[in-house]
């Protein structure tokens, strides 16, 4: 086992007894995923399947938008007490503890990868109901009550294209087709709203763990923020998360807007779809920022991986998205 | 002049050897590593095919939407034409300056990702 599996096991053990009732041995130890800054292990207790995302030293300074282990954990066990599937928390990590900062939650069995959910056939049944439980989903989300949950960052549309814009100027890359959404962004932006509500941040195939029965948990809230709840339904219809299910699926590759639709609107949720549009077309444009900031810490040498080189020629796709979402119904 | 095989028969050559030779002795984030090489290497193989003809329309497609006074390099050209969209002086219905972006995207793409447009 590798050294920091063995720390990690030692820092659990003693909170075996409040990961499961009666405690016992932590077992099986591994990393899933993340980089230095956070990381996800799965393991055991007595049985138990658990999972535990922890940063192991806290950084003073947070990336835009990330609202916190801590606060994570908090707005999971809120959104679950209100019925979005989501994981219980077991126990939230205290500076004593020497894990850092995080949070353990119940591993939930199912399929996160979003190319099998999309073309999987055991999740085909999953596929027809997706959608509308996404909806649902996003609909709960954005009806909790703000008043109670950890203070986070607040930004509806112009705020959040400000942020993307000076990204990309920062990146200094001559991109006219991003110029040009950039400036349609900025001449249909719509109102802040109102009253920001919840807004998970990230919600798209890949964040989600699905089941042969559908909708099992929704995953990765760092995101999380108060804005606009068209963000959440514009983002999932991005197509980067489609993984190829192409054009008649255009909510995560496996189900259509009007599903997504009919379960917000079933669960309380009321949709704006020149907002849910204009959130679509940010979030595409969001996405190519992405890659550009990827290849970026490649150029840099931050990222010395492949891959990193690799997705900065995906920006192209986001162009041709862009241009397509931008004169949608002029032929 | 160089003798044979050209660079893109080098690069095709290689991007083969990695899916046929290498790939099925590795696997988990190695193969995946190895899948993502080869695929770079198709990219580097189209541009340099594709690339110089893809180059002259869009130089081509820049001096119509901005002159004669257009840069004959073809990133200050296209910095000449995303400060023209930021200061509102174009947008997607200045004649022209749609079916030039569509262009050169679809030439990108077809660097890129090939079929991305059908999917």
């Amino acid at each position: 086992m590798p050294d920091e599996a063995i720390a990690v096991r030692h820092g659990l053990q003693p909170l075996a007894g409040r990961l499961t009732p009666g405690g016992g041995a932590v077992t099986g130890v591994r990393r899933l995923s993340g980089g230095a800054s956070q990381q996800t292990w799965s393991f055991e207790v007595n049985g138990t399947p658990l999972v535990l995302r922890r940063a192991p030293t806290s950084h003073g300074r947070r990336d835009h938008g990330t609202a916190g282990l801590r606060a994570e954990a908090a707005l999971i066990a809120a959104a679950r007490a209100a019925g979005v599937p989501a994981p219980a928390v077991r126990h939230v990590l205290q500076p004593e503890e020497g894990l850092g900062e995080g949070f353990v939650m119940v591993r939930v069995e199912g399929e996160t990868l979003g190319r099998r959910i999309v073309r999987d056939p055991a999740l085909a049944a999953a596929r027809n109901v997706l959608a509308r439980q996404c909806g649902a989903a996003m609909a709960r989300i954005h009806r909790l009550p703000t008043r109670g949950l950890p203070p986070l960052r607040s930004a509806c549309a112009r705020a959040e294209l400000d942020f993307q814009a000076g990204l990309h100027r920062a990146h200094g890359t001559a991109r006219p087709v991003f110029q040009i959404a950039l400036q349609w962004l900025r001449r249909h932006a719509p109102a802040d709203v109102a009253t920001p509500v919840l807004v998970h941040g990230d919600f798209r195939n890949g964040n989600l763990m699905v089941g042969a029965e559908g909708l099992r948990a929704v995953l990765d809230w760092e995101l999380a923020h108060l804005g606009d709840p068209m963000e959440d339904l514009g983002w999932i219809c991005v197509r980067s998360w489609r993984f190829g299910g192409g054009a008649a699926r255009p909510v995560g590759g496996f189900g259509t807007r009007e599903d997504l639709c009919a379960g917000y609107a079933e669960a309380g949720g009321q949709v704006d779809a020149t907002r849910l549009h204009w959130w679509e077309v940010l979030g595409t444009l969001k996405w190519g920022i992405v890659c550009e900031t990827m290849l970026q810490a490649w150029i840099d040498g931050s990222e010395p991986d492949l891959e990193k080189a690799a997705i900065g020629r995906r920006a192209s796709e986001v162009e041709s998205d862009l241009l397509a979402l931008l004169t949608e119904g002029e032929g | 002049m160089q003798d044979r095989p050209d660079a893109p028969a080098l690069i095709a050559a290689v991007a083969r050897f990695l899916r046929e030779q290498v790939l099925p002795a590795t696997e988990g984030a190695l193969a995946f590593q190895v899948r993502v090489a080869a695929n770079a290497l198709d990219i580097a193989r189209r541009e340099s095919l594709l690339a110089p003809a893809a180059a002259q329309q869009e130089a081509q497609g820049l001096r119509e939407l901005l002159g004669d006074a257009t840069p004959t390099d073809l990133e200050a050209a296209n910095r000449q034409l995303c400060e023209r969209i930021a200061a509102d002086a174009m947008d997607l219905s200045t004649p022209g300056l749609l079916a030039h972006l569509r262009r050169t995207t679809a030439d990108k793409i077809a660097v890129d990702q090939p079929g991305y447009d059908r999917e």
